[in-house]
């Protein structure tokens, strides 16, 4: 008879009691079954945990454990390959594809002749560990039980919102129920009495037209208004131009906050034009691929209440239509869609900025103009970029001079003719027209 | 009655007003013509290309001015080859390293991690798995196999030539290969002084 580990499962117990009560032929059915899932574990005495952490750090660039990626998927290898094949393929599969082995070849066929690389560094233990930790049951998707949970949730907040809402309209009907009933009573008294409610009024001079016969009210007033007018005028023809708070929709929801701030990549990486060229340069997909070959969905964690995780993965799908990367067979398609993007920042023609002069040589974050960044999930423009912004941070920002040896004799000469010790970009010559307008 | 009907004019030309403040469109502008420019631009939409798209990729066979093809192919093959045969041509000066450290922190650090041990702050976050340490024996990478990876990329890896001049893709080079060193416990080699770096394509 075989040993039988038992987890405090429902369905367990519930089968064990099903065959207990009835059949004793059920039971011979279901133990087999039982058996199997448990056996691995028990025999290997490997450790699934540390399985893991080999797994992510050795295995997980190419293989997954459910799904397929540049690799196989590992679920269920013990039942396609025998225990020796996959140490000696793990160890080195290119000596076992030169040994002639039939079952080795195939597979570096069937993956287009993709070598994996050797880990001479595991050994038997190690690779059961693996096994263990690839082996485990898929578990369940968490989204179907959160999101009963949630709805039950949202409709017990409901049902709450519902009764208070309902009592209180309950409650004012009642007090205007009372409230015209006492009014009629009252009446009723009123003319028994003889009172009477309604006076005619006088007929006055209205109210315009003492205004109008008031001479120094009507200046004061006209005074007034055309002051408000003036400021109301100045400050609308002002703005004209100037896109500050512009937040276009873009063709891809692309979250800055989730990149940028909550996984911290730099901005160069994928702005990596910024640090060499005029333009920061929108990135090209490729540059989003690099990621997102292998991140296909978010995590449950990275879902906010506002952003579902099914819009995110949906926007991540967006990409790869895009692209035409298909993640079921892990290749590019060749059916490109390019995107769309509406740019936000738009100087006039006739102003020239260059974003290398800013970010390499001045060494200015790139939040200072573009503001936080890192925390916008739909970017929009933060400064107003007008010619006053852009002369007033030159003139208060002082020019990087350590470690420069290109500034080493301008600063020295330009600092006796100012009589400062540091050097703002306005004294560097960063106000002159030509600079920005030629 | 006539109050009101001031009231409602006043209503509507606010709402007018403010109506034109939608933050998904862009503002008017005074004179457009001084504002947009006549030239194309980058990223422009103009009707001679096709689709209308200024973004295009470089006509085949051409060569981009300042580049050079690559000779190793993207495949096993090529790979070996590189990790056999290609050397860094520039010099170990401290220049090339202290740039390679830079380029480093921006590219590779956010998964393989500032020391290069394969665990980056996107690993450690289980977003991307299964970075190997530099110091991997089965891998045992050199300067040429680190420089042809980086080109080409290689399995979940995507290719970097388009983020890095080949020039900064050999200093990376320098640097990993020193991260490598300090992971084996070796000492860091010593930097060539006063060495002009050849011309990289």
């Amino acid at each position: 008879m075989k040993k039988v580990l038992f987890r405090p499962s429902k369905l367990k117990i519930f089968l064990l009691l099903f065959s207990l009560l009835f059949l004793t032929n059920v039971y011979a059915q279901d133990e087999p079954d039982l058996d199997d899932t448990e056996e691995i574990e028990e025999v290997s005495g490997a450790d699934p945990q540390k399985g893991k952490e080999l797994f992510n750090s050795l295995c997980a660039a190419c293989h997954k454990p459910y799904k397929k990626a540049v690799g196989p998927a590992l679920h269920g290898i013990t039942e396609r390959r025998d225990l020796d094949w996959i140490y000696a393929w793990t160890k080195n599969s290119k000596e076992l594809i030169d040994s002639g082995d039939s079952e080795a070849i195939e597979i570096y066929e069937e993956y287009n002749r993709q070598a994996m690389p050797a880990f001479p560094q595991l050994s038997n233990e190690d690779i059961d560990d693996i096994i263990a930790y690839v082996e485990q049951p898929k578990p369940e998707p968490k989204t179907a039980k959160k999101d009963d949970s949630s709805e039950v949730a949202a409709t017990g907040d409901g049902v709450s919102t519902e009764v208070i809402l309902g009592i209180l309209a309950f409650v004012f009907l009642m007090l205007l129920v009372i409230l015209v009933l006492v009014n009629k009573t009252l009446r009723r008294f009123a003319e028994a009495n003889n009172v009477e409610i309604y006076k005619k009024k006088e007929k006055s001079k209205p109210i315009w037209v003492a205004f109008a016969e008031n001479q120094f009210l009507v200046l004061v007033s006209v005074v007034i208004v055309l002051l408000m007018v003036a400021y109301g005028g100045y400050g609308y023809l002002m703005q004209v131009g100037i896109d500050q708070g512009y937040e276009p929709i873009q063709p891809i929801h692309y979250s800055h906050k989730i990149h940028a701030g909550e996984n911290e990549i730099e901005c160069k990486y994928c702005h990596s034009s910024a640090r060499k060229s005029k333009h920061s340069g929108i990135p090209s997909l490729n540059v989003c691929m690099n990621c997102h070959k292998q991140i296909a969905e978010v995590s449950e964690e990275t879902a906010t209440e506002e952003y579902s995780k099914e819009f995110y993965d949906n926007e991540i799908q967006k990409l790869y239509d895009a692209t035409g990367w298909d993640p079921e067979t892990q290749s590019y398609t060749g059916e490109t869609k390019p995107v769309k993007w509406v740019r936000i920042h738009n100087l006039p023609d006739f102003a020239y900025f260059n974003h290398a002069q800013h970010v390499t040589v001045g060494q200015i974050e790139c939040q200072t103009c573009h503001g936080p960044v890192e925390e916008m999930e739909i970017l929009y423009q933060y400064s107003s970029l007008t010619m006053g912004w852009c002369i007033n941070c030159h003139r208060e920002t002082d020019v990087k001079m350590e470690d420069n040896p290109y500034y080493e004799k301008i600063h020295e000469e330009l600092s006796k003719k100012y009589g400062v010790d540091k050097l703002t970009a306005a004294e560097m010559g960063g106000l002159e027209c030509g600079k920005c307008h030629y | 009655m006539k109050r009101y009907t001031s009231l409602i004019y006043v209503l509507i030309l606010s709402f007018i007003m403010t109506s034109c403040f939608d933050k998904s469109k862009p503002n008017f502008q005074y004179f457009p013509d001084m504002y947009e420019p006549i030239s194309y631009e980058t990223y422009g939409e103009y009707d001679i290309f096709p689709n209308g798209q200024q973004a295009l990729v470089p006509v085949e066979q051409s060569i981009s001015r300042g580049w050079l093809p690559y000779d190793y192919e993207d495949s096993a093959e090529g790979y070996d080859l590189a990790k056999a045969d290609l050397t860094n041509p520039l010099p170990y000066t401290e220049e090339n390293y202290n740039k390679g450290r830079e380029m480093y922190d921006i590219y590779c650090a956010t998964c393989h991690g500032g020391n290069g041990n394969g665990k980056g702050y996107l690993v450690e976050r289980e977003k991307i798995l299964g970075v190997p340490s530099y110091d991997d024996i089965g891998r045992a990478i050199t300067e040429g196999s680190v420089y042809h990876v980086m080109y080409h990329g290689i399995n979940t890896m995507g290719s970097y030539a388009s983020q890095m001049s080949n020039e900064e893709l050999w200093q990376v080079t320098h640097y990993v290969m020193t991260l490598k060193d300090l992971l084996e416990e070796k000492e860091q080699k010593e930097f060539v002084k006063d060495v002009e770096n050849p011309e990289v394509r």
